[in-house]
């Protein structure tokens, strides 16, 4: 069966086209455009980052064989035919993991702490003076704008090395990554409890614990793990810098060329770091769970 | 006048009596809340135990860092030779930054699709393109700048390819996830057209999927710029390197002058990178 199309008149139909076309030639001028300034920021890049297509592509190989030597052993056999020599360090390399994840722990409890504390003051719906929420606010930027490591370095040097620095630096930058997001979620609380409490007379401490608390504590702790979980990797390079943890023997594997050692490091780190995600995330799971119950 | 305060403080008795689950203290509750920071402070103590830390070494830390924070002011370059290799320096920095994340755009973007279930429904390269995913993005940047030095050489290159590897962990799979989470409907309506699969994702999923997209490669253009400013400390390029001498050379003043270029450097790229992702996605995002 012929469906019968109406078609507009021609003048009508031209002047339509003519816009149509118009359009589209604007939106590739515009494309056009977007797509050369990108080649010249690529370029400018390229410069500045003494990039070099040739050395690549000669050295490209080099990677892959990289890659491959990391299975086998010193005496040539792949290394899951000799699990034992491949994993010959386990027992250090276990206590300096452990180191880890202490590192981590503690130092995403000390930030945690700390930016409790600062949250209430920099969030904007519960600060009682404007400077005090600026300053607040100013500070924790400045703890999570230096890299943690830079914080570690200059820590080195003040209170020597070991795992103190990176403890140290971990809860300097968490306090400021930690403090934002807490300071967000403060901001957006729903007022009417806050409202309610004041009016039957309380203190702004007896408001924070009896009206702001209950309504952000879950969030609080699904934060705090997410921060824990990125802390476990950044403590993992500590010892790049002498601050403590496995970092230490992973740079030293790696620059010596001690090809299992790096292989058998690098699947603990990965092991130890899928695992610890697999778990917070149930546990972000389970407490943004309950926060819905409510 | 009475306030609220005091007439439900007379009438407490009352009030109790009319509600007496808001006064009752669950005891469970309280109990598991009690027992669960117990659990987490035990085991504080036990790490701090563990690592060594003693007061003694926090006291004499804390008043060398005065000492320190006190030799850093004023920040001073020094010679003006050296400003302009600092100048230098944060150049190559932003150059690793824009380069290694839009390599890693590049890179992920394919294998997004192809670990995306809407795109590829049978699971055998979701599985062990996810666990690749995850795999890359445990390794640290600062690693991964270790390995391709040992590839490429000291220099701003290996800078560059470590931010890509280590990012194309994370784009991949937050491409994957941005893919998944698009409206199908569009896609059906160029099927139902007449459009091959390929088209479908041309035409259906391309154009929801790459505002997304190209917002978070600047989100992670903005992350990478903070990255790059400390690859160099194992000698992958960039202003790290001067960081890391100035440190071991206690230069304080020009440290904190580094650091202060730092700050500015990523505040400015933080607007200019904010700015853009609110023109191209509508609203901003965290």
């Amino acid at each position: 069966m012929a469906i019968a199309v109406p078609t507009l008149p021609e003048h009508q139909a031209r002047a339509l086209e003519g816009a149509y076309r118009g359009a589209v030639a604007s939106k590739r001028r515009q494309a056009l455009i977007g797509a050369a300034v990108l080649m010249g920021c690529i370029a400018a890049a390229a410069w500045a980052g003494d990039v070099d297509l040739a050395t690549f592509w000669a050295n490209l190989g080099r990677f892959t064989s990289y890659l491959g030597r990391l299975v086998y052993l010193e005496n040539g056999q792949p290394v899951w035919t000799d699990i034992a020599e491949w994993y010959w360090g386990i027992g250090r390399w276990t206590r300096l993991l452990v180191e880890t994840l202490f590192i981590a722990y503690i130092g995403t409890v000390l930030g945690g702490l700390a930016a409790l504390v600062l949250c209430f003051l920099a969030a904007a719906n519960l600060a009682g003076r404007r400077w005090v929420c600026f300053l607040t606010r100013r500070v924790l930027e400045f703890c999570r704008t230096v890299p943690e490591i830079v914080f570690a370095l200059i820590f080195v040097v003040a209170f020597g090395l070991g795992p103190l620095p990176g403890v140290l630096a971990i809860a300097i930058h968490t306090t400021g990554a930690l403090g934002k997001l807490f300071a967000e979620v403060v901001e957006n609380i729903d007022m009417k409890p806050v409202d309610g409490v004041a009016a039957a007379g309380a203190s702004w401490w007896q408001t924070v614990r009896f009206a702001v608390v209950p309504q952000v504590m879950s969030n609080f702790a699904s934060y705090g793990l997410l921060r824990f979980e990125i802390n476990v990797r950044g403590a993992a390079v500590m010892g790049f810098v002498g601050a403590g943890g496995i970092g230490q023997d992973m740079l030293e594997s790696i620059r010596k060329f001690y090809y299992s050692d790096v292989s058998a490091i690098l699947l603990l780190i990965v092991l130890t770091v899928t695992l610890i995600d697999l778990g917070t995330e149930r546990l972000r799971h389970h407490l943004l769970g309950m926060e819905r119950a409510h | 006048m009475t306030s609220l305060r005091d007439s439900m403080l007379a009438d407490r008795s009352g009030l109790e009596a009319r509600h007496p689950q808001v006064f009752r203290i669950p005891w469970v509750r309280r109990l598991r809340v009690v027992a669960v920071a117990a659990a987490l402070a035990g085991l504080f103590v036990w790490g701090i135990v563990r690592l060594d830390i003693s007061w003694w070494r926090i006291f004499a830390g804390f008043g060398e860092l005065g000492r320190i924070v006190a030799l850093m002011l004023p920040p001073a370059y020094g010679t003006e030779a050296r400003l302009w290799i600092y100048l230098d320096a944060l150049a190559q920095t932003l150059a690793i930054a824009f380069l290694g994340t839009l390599l890693a755009a590049l890179i992920a973007f394919p294998f997004g699709f192809l670990a995306a279930r809407n795109v590829v429904p049978v699971w055998i390269f979701r599985f062990p393109l996810r666990r690749a995913f995850e795999g890359i993005r445990g390794v640290d940047a600062l690693i991964w700048a270790l390995i391709w030095i040992n590839v490429v050489g000291l220099g701003p290159f290996a800078g560059i390819l470590a931010i890509m590897t280590a990012d194309f962990g994370v784009l991949g799979k937050l491409f994957s996830e941005a893919i998944e989470a698009a409206d199908g409907k569009p896609v059906e309506g160029v099927t139902s057209a007449g459009g091959a699969r390929l088209h479908a994702v041309r035409f259906g999923l391309l154009p929801q999927v790459l505002p997304v997209m190209l917002s978070q490669v600047l989100y992670f253009f903005e992350s990478n710029t903070r990255s790059a400013t400390i690859i160099g400390i194992v000698g992958a390029g960039g202003i790290g390197l001067h960081l890391y001498e100035q440190i071991r050379t206690l230069e304080w003043q020009n440290v904190a002058f580094l650091v202060l270029m730092v700050l500015v450097t990523v505040a400015v790229i933080d607007a200019v990178s904010a700015r853009l992702r609110f023109a191209i996605i509508g609203k901003r995002t965290p």
